[in-house]
């Protein structure tokens, strides 16, 4: 794309900043809500390049880290079990649940498989026939849509050895726990590019409508980082509290309804954990019950226990904006992205994973 | 996990045969080519269009005019700014 650069283009985001530089006159607290916008922050360094005055606080958007460590259990039963093959996001592979992480799995004999799309842990299905292939599924609207897809394409083609674990989560319930929270106080949210393109802008209305609270859904790019928050910050200082949306080239009102459809079609909602913000009604997607003989907690007697979260890892606080990752008293001395106490550290969306690669603070 | 570059759709590809929908784009992410599901895609593109890509799929369907909207979006938010050393009138 011949404009892609622009996006990326010094000049419209050093205006963007300027921008900010002129607005911005009084104390502000924005989350940024999807681990890819906190990658971009951090790697673009715009954490120094914007207003001192304008806080930017890291929300519950990393898939990995609000993956509750029972469920990371599970995942490691599974890949322990005989003739199970797991296909797996790469950055499952490390996390750590209170029995090792999947990779500590692998190193003990294990069969373990980076994938890319959930369409190619199929083909692994149809590669082994004799194995059970095993994909732990978690992710926001985005992914949940492309495993709906590939459940669709398993029962099409009729391949028995395949099965997920149903932990895809929904992004608006948890935004609307995290800002009953009287404690967080924020002013602004940052709303994340590509679950919005699922949602669509629209999604974000009864939040800023019931909660008073400005929304901007921006895109990854710097200039888009910059331009959801000079929108953000016009919004609080001129008291308004709207979705406007800066990332239309990818995002509508509306959002897109065939893949919603997908979703609703292979998925039900119910209530499910999320590491650090607990029990959410309504927030993950559960496999309908057509779909039941894709379920690896049936099909593999999966056993879902509930296990406290690594000692002294303080996660639950960061991905609840209550802390930085410097005032965990593990980062940096246990904790390392080499040697990772907790989810925030491993994902390479963590948050704690991004301050320790890209901040001075080590 | 999100990859934010759109991707240019070279080829269509039909996988069930008599189907009237490609289901298949092959598109050129940063030179090599490469297959994406259109399970997903919110319009199906035409050859030459760009494509939002997540995990092997695409999620958006957007064309070159449409990109260039949202920049000049981007540059009126920032237009309040003066010109380079001018005061504000
Ligand atoms: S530094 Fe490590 S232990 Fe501390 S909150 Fe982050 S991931 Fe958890």
């Amino acid at each position: 794309m011949k404009c892609a650069r622009e996006f990326r283009d010094r000049a419209i985001t050093d205006a963007l900043l300027e921008e900010l530089f002129m607005i911005v006159d009084r104390p502000l607290r924005i989350m940024e809500v999807c681990g890819t916008h906190t990658v971009s922050i951090f790697r673009h360094g715009l954490r120094s390049l914007v207003p001192k005055q304008l806080e930017l606080i890291s929300g519950p958007g990393c898939p990995v880290c609000v993956t509750p460590a029972g469920h990371v259990d599970a995942f490691v039963q599974a890949a322990r079990k005989k003739d199970v093959l797991v296909a797996t996001f790469g950055d499952l592979i490390r996390v750590p649940g209170s029995d090792g992480s999947l990779a500590e799995a692998r190193s003990e004999g294990a069969t373990v498989e980076v994938v890319y799309s959930p369409m190619d842990a199929l083909t692994l299905a149809r590669k082994y026939p004799d194995k059970i292939v095993f994909f732990p599924a978690v992710g926001f609207e985005t992914t949940a849509p492309t495993i709906a897809a590939t459940i669709l394409e398993a029962r099409r083609l009729g391949i028995e050895n395949f099965c997920i674990f149903a932990g895809c989560k929904v992004m608006p319930p948890p935004l609307v726990a995290l800002m009953s929270d009287p404690q967080l106080n924020v002013d602004g949210l940052l709303c994340p590019g590509h679950v919005s393109a699922i949602i669509g802008a629209d999604a974000y209305r009864p939040l800023a409508e019931k909660y008073h609270l400005s929304c901007a859904v921006a895109g990854f790019e710097p200039a888009d980082i910059a331009a959801g928050l000079v929108s953000l910050s016009r919004q609080v200082l001129e008291g308004r509290a709207k979705v406007e949306n800066c990332y239309t080239r990818v995002v509508t009102a509306a959002g897109n309804s065939r893949a919603r459809e997908l979703m609703e079609t292979v998925f039900v909602r119910e209530d499910t954990l999320w590491r650090g913000l607990g029990l959410i009604s309504g927030s993950g997607l559960g496999l309908r019950k057509e779909f039941e003989q894709f379920d690896a907690v049936n099909k593999l007697q999966l056993d879902l226990k509930p296990v406290p979260e690594p000692k002294g890892c303080k996660c639950g606080e960061i991905l609840q904006g209550h802390l930085l990752p410097p005032d965990c008293p593990l980062y940096g001395r246990t904790c390392t992205p080499m040697q990772p106490i907790g989810p925030c550290m491993v994902s390479s969306e963590g948050t704690c994973a991004a301050y320790y690669r890209f901040s001075g603070h080590k | 996990m999100c990859l934010a570059i759109p991707m240019q759709v070279k080829e269509l590809k039909t996988i069930f045969g008599d189907l009237a929908d490609p289901q298949i784009a092959v598109v050129d992410a940063d030179g090599m080519e490469k297959e994406v599901r259109l399970d997903l895609a919110d319009r199906i593109p035409d050859i030459g269009d760009y494509v939002i890509v997540h995990a092997g799929f695409a999620i958006h369907t957007l064309t070159e005019e449409e990109a260039l909207t949202n920049l000049q979006l981007m540059r009126e938010m920032a237009a309040s700014l003066p010109p380079n050393g001018e005061e504000m009138p």
